[in-house]
């Protein structure tokens, strides 16, 4: 568990490093403010996030339930 | 292996030294604003009444099938459909100039129906619905000029079966840039499990009381061999606590990302009284599992607006758990704006995940297992999950009705390898 762990988070720092992070001015962001470009669930999700919960082992890491809260895991 | 992980961050640093776009700061920011209609602006305007910032209404309907309930021990059906409801609130005002206060309300009202909760009788007697109440507040207060914001929320879930009390304090911080955004909440939920057994299961001995003797019929319903006043049914605690983190960053006008990590710890009992377990020597039990769970989600996002009218939004995570399940999920969801109004938004969503160490089929757990469950939430799986999504959000309204902002219908079709399927649409409107 410690090594894939490792692993995870090295990958990580790769991806973040490989990317040249510009200073971005308000009008350069018309693009990134798009509702569909947020970085979180769309509010229909929702329900789908519950049930997926329910009949899967993994949850988490989605602004979703981590466990407890109802009758799953 | 070590090497080469050493490597790639070698490498990586080494382009992160000199992969500094332009950072001179804007000298256009000193500049004081002019308002063309008057004199210099030099107070903006902060409304110190309370206001609806938005409302927002989300329905779906689920249906479901499979082979492997719990209930009777991993087989027999899962049909299972579930109509959910849910409003949100949200109101906001500046105490301070700068400083907005949010309150939020929700309030989410499921009602199900689950053909193999008959089998909690073993004669197939026992209900089959059940509806769940959970209303939500929280309040958050934001500095705009720091860029932070803090605050406290709190939860609430009732079903027949399932009692659950949640809290919650969040805290966020922008970078001085504001390009970027690192966020924590460490949530506790307490609840109570209400120990309805299968009725063949249920213990034999009378529970403890004043006056006559009584017995728990498998759907909750205590029935008295005398007079005087039925207690209610046992229930067992089950704690869990969640500390999230995560940090956005964007990278680029067109490209923003995200990491995000939870830890979470569960204890108490963290099993479900009525699942089964049969045994290879054909007898019965109620599931068996350890009374703590360490869970590590990892996850990643990325959206990239492509062209003019695209935008690709995608999701990694893995799983990893002391019960012995590993998960992967990677979900892309690929927009397509037909209008700036109009978009269409198909997805598909992959998940595998490996069995839990307690988890075996029906009659293939021993009797001397000190652990046992036979609930496919814990077995080896893939699973897929694809559909399509439309949203319309127009200036002046959806249908011309102003205080309708936004309309968004969703549908998805989910199926896995052990032949559950099931289909869900979602319905959700929001008002401004």
């Amino acid at each position: 568990m410690t090594n894939q762990i490792v692993k995870i988070t090295a990958c990580c720092i790769a991806v973040m490093s490989f990317c040249s992070c510009v200073h971005l001015h308000e009008y350069q962001k018309t693009r990134l403010n798009d509702s569909e470009m947020a970085l979180s669930n769309r509010k229909v999700e929702k329900n789908e996030l519950n049930f997926q919960s329910y009949r899967e082992s993994a949850s988490g890491a989605n602004a979703g339930k981590t466990g407890g809260g109802c009758g799953c895991n | 292996m070590k090497k080469r992980y050493l490597t790639i961050i070698g490498f990586a640093l080494m382009c992160r030294l000199n992969a500094y776009a332009q950072i001179k700061p804007d000298t256009t920011f000193k500049k004081v604003p002019i308002d063309f209609y008057g004199g210099l602006d030099t107070e903006s305007y902060y409304p110190t009444a309370l206001k609806v910032d938005e409302i927002n209404l989300v329905s779906s309907y689920y249906s479901q099938n499979g082979d492997h309930s719990a209930v009777t021990g991993g087989i027999g059906t899962e049909k299972v459909t579930d109509f959910s409801n849910g409003i949100d609130l949200k109101l906001s005002w500046y105490g301070r100039p700068k400083h907005k206060n949010t309150l939020s309300f929700g309030l989410g009202i499921d009602h199900h129906t689950s053909a193999s909760a008959a089998y909690v009788s073993i004669t197939g007697a026992s209900k089959t619905g059940g509806s769940r109440i959970y209303p939500s507040f929280d309040w958050t207060i934001e500095n705009e000029a720091k860029g932070t914001s803090f605050g406290l929320g709190s939860y609430y879930s009732g079903e027949y079966n399932y009692k659950s009390f949640g809290a919650d304090v969040h805290f966020s911080k922008k970078t001085n840039d504001k390009s970027g955004e690192f966020a924590m909440k460490l949530q506790a939920y307490l609840d109570h499990v209400t120990l309805i057994y299968p009725s063949e299961l249920i213990p034999t001995s009378p529970v403890v009381s004043t006056g006559p003797t009584y017995v728990t019929t498998a759907s909750g319903n205590r029935q008295l061999s005398g007079g005087g006043s039925s207690p209610s049914i046992p229930t067992s605690p089950r704690n869990t606590y969640t500390a999230s983190l995560s940090y956005s960053q964007m990278v680029n006008s067109r490209f923003q990302v995200m990491f995000l990590g939870d830890l979470v710890a569960q204890s108490g009992y963290l099993s479900l009284p009525f699942h089964r377990v049969y045994f290879t020597n054909g007898k019965d039990s109620v599931e068996k599992l350890p009374s703590s769970r360490f869970k590590l989600p990892l996850g990643f996002r990325a959206n990239y607006f492509l062209g003019d009218n695209i935008i690709l939004r995608s999701y990694y995570r893995y799983y990893i758990d002391n019960w012995g399940s590993r998960a992967n999920t990677a979900n892309l969801e690929i927009t397509y704006k037909i209008t700036p109004f109009f978009s269409v938004s198909p997805f598909y969503r992959y998940y595998d995940q490996s069995a839990s160490k307690y988890f075996a089929p029906y009659e293939v757990h021993n009797p001397t297992d000190a652990y046992y469950t036979s609930n496919y939430e814990y077995a080896k799986f893939t699973s897929q999950f694809f559909g399509i999504g439309f949203r319309l959000a127009p200036p002046k309204g959806v249908l011309g009705w102003q205080g309708l902002h936004d309309f968004e219908i969703r549908y998805g079709h989910y199926s896995q390898n052990t032949d559950l399927v099931s289909d869900v649409i979602s319905v959700a409107l929001g008002f401004k």
